[in-house]
């Protein structure tokens, strides 16, 4: 447990944690994006080079921003009055560490989990290509075509106005 | 093809940007404080007193007329007479003004004053560079500050100059035409005048004797 | 001697980090890499702004400062020394913030934005032995931290409060995130030829010499259209003209950082800056070499200096399309990102795969030249095709 996971993992709980409970809805927003940031160390830490790089690639520069644009589209930008949490927030919070508990000790107690630590997969780009590229390579494929068709989706029901 | 336009675009700019360092026409600013351009000639600005000759205060062609005083619209020139009389180019006896004050802040460069004057002597000068950090009285220009010689007037408006001296010469001339009749008529009448005294002086003793007539006889 | 002068920061590096005790050795050489990266980029951006108005100017057949030298002499330096007074000016303006506006997110903006741009700096290749990090996926590193530039111009643009920053950040988010695609994809070719996405491993690649030409990337057809494409994208990227509508100084006064003055305003001016010399540097390592010289006669010259006069000349090209192109309208530019941009681009990737399977002679040369020519010119004509200037048909939201 070194100084550096401790603190990446302190800001990414810090900005969970906010982007649940501030009022405005955009600082919500931009609190999750610091946790995807923290989240992106952490998958750093653990030299997993690519898949941190795409995490604030992805998540950062492209599902923040489009969160951001659904809420300001939908106009529910405006700071509610009241708080957002509810009275019995004590409660809840004893309820859930409760059930944390229990499946936490339930799945590190499990036969599914292999005792001890086994050593790191090497895990360079170059290694990652070569999997997507020859074992993964129908997940690939079958993942492209569904973007395509999302994509196909959106134009076609942003241009419904059109045809008149 | 796509980008054909841009880089003629492109190809224009090149030219004026190294054409800039070569040639003068492709950068034509006049860097002011250090280059100045050449002002046209009928810039005006404002006005001024002319003088003929060496000395201002002989030579100044004013005679305190007060017109321009009375023309001005927004009334910024004060003049004050004098008491006594110098001669003028004409050589008739003239005032002169002993004060003569333009206030630059409060002239409008209208040039009325110009139009108005009779003897050619308040004309528009060219100087716009008047700034000055004395807000009271450094735009009160006084007489001495205006009075400028008549070359300095040739050299700022030479066509308006050599018309203005061709109306002082006209006048002279006629002036002076005028004087010489005078003095011929003059000359003409007092010769006149002595013959006919001579004449008067003449026939007077012949008048004189005509009385001796005979006495009467006695009865 | 020339191999000494070349790796001279690396060897001073090295000298001073020798002082100290193998703990901190590593903390020591990151901070003085880090004290190099701000006090050189700054000093060029300083350049850069007096030298863009010069430019511009004598484009425009006028001078441009020249008056400002050393301060408090009379030292004129044909008016190098502007951004003294410009700097001074920014840093002592009040710094106004509006009274609606939300004030830590409008206080973080201008910090969001720049500090992916200062990180992007770190995979960047300078010279020989010269890249901070050396990152085996440096490249998605630097598209990552490129990435999270948007962040901070929405919240520029939303906590200010105002419709207008509101609507240029929309513009500049939207403009972006679209020629981010192009810009990828560009780089994309790159990585294929290479095999690689280690930066210092793309210019090493390029360092081979054929006939005394260097094995540039520009010099193949692939990499020329590719070139051409991240040229683009990266004037997108920066905000410049023609695609400066999010920042249009006519239009919406300036877009997304209206509200900003003082000291903000010149972080923001700093950073977007800095982001243009950073993509210029990912440029110049992908595309044109990084610190190696075009020709083989010339390679004394030290690597850093090459890197340096390259960044030089890609910034001239910047200005001098600045002083060319009218802006381009919303619609012109999406249309042209994704109509034009995307399309070659992904043929260009076709291509790059041609190339890199076929046999090293001048066959692949026709072939990849025709296909990707011909691809340009069709999708050309297609995107010129659509000017129809009759009567306007708008189109309303439902």
């Amino acid at each position: 447990m070194s100084p550096f996971f401790i603190i990446t993992a302190v800001v990414t709980l810090l900005g969970a944690a906010f982007a649940m409970s501030l009022r405005n809805l955009v600082h919500c927003a931009l609190a999750m994006a610091v946790a995807f940031s923290g989240i992106a160390a952490l998958y750093l830490q653990l030299d997993a080079q690519f898949v941190g790089f795409a995490e604030i690639l992805v998540y950062v520069g492209a599902i923040a921003i489009l969160i951001v644009f659904a809420i300001l589209l939908t106009r529910s930008g405006e700071a509610p009055e009241k708080s957002v949490l509810t009275s019995g927030w004590m409660a809840g919070i004893a309820v859930s560490a409760m059930v944390f508990t229990m499946l936490g000790w339930a799945v590190l107690n499990s036969s599914a989990i292999p005792k001890g630590t086994p050593p790191a997969p090497v895990a360079t780009v170059k290694n990652v290509g070569d999997a997507l590229m020859t074992k993964f390579v129908l997940p690939l494929e079958i993942i492209g075509l569904v973007l395509t068709a999302a994509m196909i989706g959106a134009v076609i029901i942003a241009l419904k106005e059109e045809k008149k | 093809m796509l980008g054909e336009q841009i880089i003629k675009g492109m190809a224009v700019t090149a030219k004026n940007f190294f054409g800039s360092y070569v040639s003068k026409d492709r950068l034509t600013t006049v860097q002011y404080p250090e280059e100045h351009l050449a002002q046209k000639e009928n810039t005006r600005q404002f006005p001024f007193l002319v003088y003929d000759g060496e000395d201002w205060e002989k030579g100044l062609r004013c005679v305190a007329c007060q017109i321009c005083e009375k023309e001005c619209p927004p009334k910024c020139i004060y003049i004050v007479k004098s008491k006594d009389k110098k001669p003028d180019y004409k050589g008739q006896p003239q005032i002169y003004p002993l004060t003569f004050d333009i206030d630059i802040s409060v002239c409008m460069s209208c040039q009325i004053c110009v139009e108005v004057c009779p003897f050619e002597s308040i004309k528009m000068d060219t100087k716009f560079e008047l700034s000055t950090d004395d807000r009271f009285g450094g735009l009160l220009l006084t007489k001495d500050k205006l009075a400028k010689p008549n070359s300095y007037y040739q050299q700022m408006h030479p066509h308006d100059a050599a018309d203005s001296d061709a109306v002082i010469a006209a006048e002279k001339a006629k002036a002076e035409a005028k004087a010489k009749a005078a003095a011929e008529a003059k000359i003409k009448a007092d010769a006149e005048a002595k013959a006919k005294a001579a004449a008067a002086a003449a026939t007077a003793p012949i008048a004189a004797p005509t009385p001796t007539t005979p006495p009467p006889p006695p009865k | 001697m020339f191999e000494k002068l070349d790796q001279i920061f690396v060897t001073t590096l090295h000298w001073l980090v020798g002082f100290l005790p193998a703990a901190l050795q590593p903390v020591v050489s990151t901070l003085i890499c880090i004290a190099f990266v701000m006090s050189v980029f700054p000093g060029v951006f300083a350049i850069t702004t007096v030298l863009e108005r010069k430019i511009l100017g004598r484009i425009q057949n006028r001078y441009g400062p020249n008056r400002v030298g050393i301060p408090f002499t009379k030292i004129r330096l044909c008016g190098f020394g502007q951004f003294i007074p410009d700097g001074i000016k920014s840093l002592t303006k009040e710094d106004i913030v509006p009274r609606a506006a939300d004030k830590v997110v409008h206080f973080l903006a201008p910090v969001v934005m720049l500090i992916p741009v200062l990180l992007s700096y770190a995979v960047l290749p300078f010279g020989k032995n010269m890249t901070i990090t050396d990152y085996d996926a440096g490249l998605l590193f630097f598209f990552a931290v490129g990435g999270a530039v948007e962040v901070s111009v929405f919240m520029a643009g939303w906590s200010s409060r105002n419709k207008y920053s509101l609507l240029g950040a929309m513009r500049a988010i939207a403009q972006m995130v679209s020629y981010e695609i192009p810009l990828i994809l560009s780089a994309v070719t790159v990585v294929m030829v290479v095999g690689s996405l280690n930066l210092s491993e793309i210019v090493k690649h390029q360092n081979n010499y054929t006939f005394g030409i260097a094995h540039w990337h520009l010099f193949t057809p692939w990499g020329l259209v590719g070139f051409i494409l991240f040229f683009i994208a990266s004037l997108a990227e920066s905000n410049r003209t023609p695609f400066d509508l999010p920042e249009a100084e006519s239009e919406i006064i300036a877009g997304y950082f209206t509200e900003y003055s003082g000291f903000k305003f010149a972080l923001f001016f700093l950073g977007e800056y800095l982001g243009m010399f950073a993509i210029i540097g990912l440029g110049i390592t992908l595309f044109l070499g990084g610190w190696t010289s075009p020709v083989s006669f010339l390679t004394w010259i030290p690597s850093y200096i090459w890197f340096l006069s390259k960044l030089m000349a890609i910034v001239f090209v910047f200005i001098w399309i600045r002083g060319t192109l009218p802006r381009l309208r919303m619609d012109q530019l999406m249309n042209f990102a994704w109509k034009f941009m995307l399309p070659l681009a992904l043929i260009n990737i076709l291509v790059a795969g041609i190339w890199h399977y076929m046999a090293a002679d001048w066959q692949r040369w026709l072939v990849c030249s025709l296909i990707i020519f011909g691809a340009y010119a069709i999708l050309g004509r297609g995107l010129m095709q659509n000017q129809n200037f009759g009567k306007r048909i708008y189109r309303y939201a439902e």
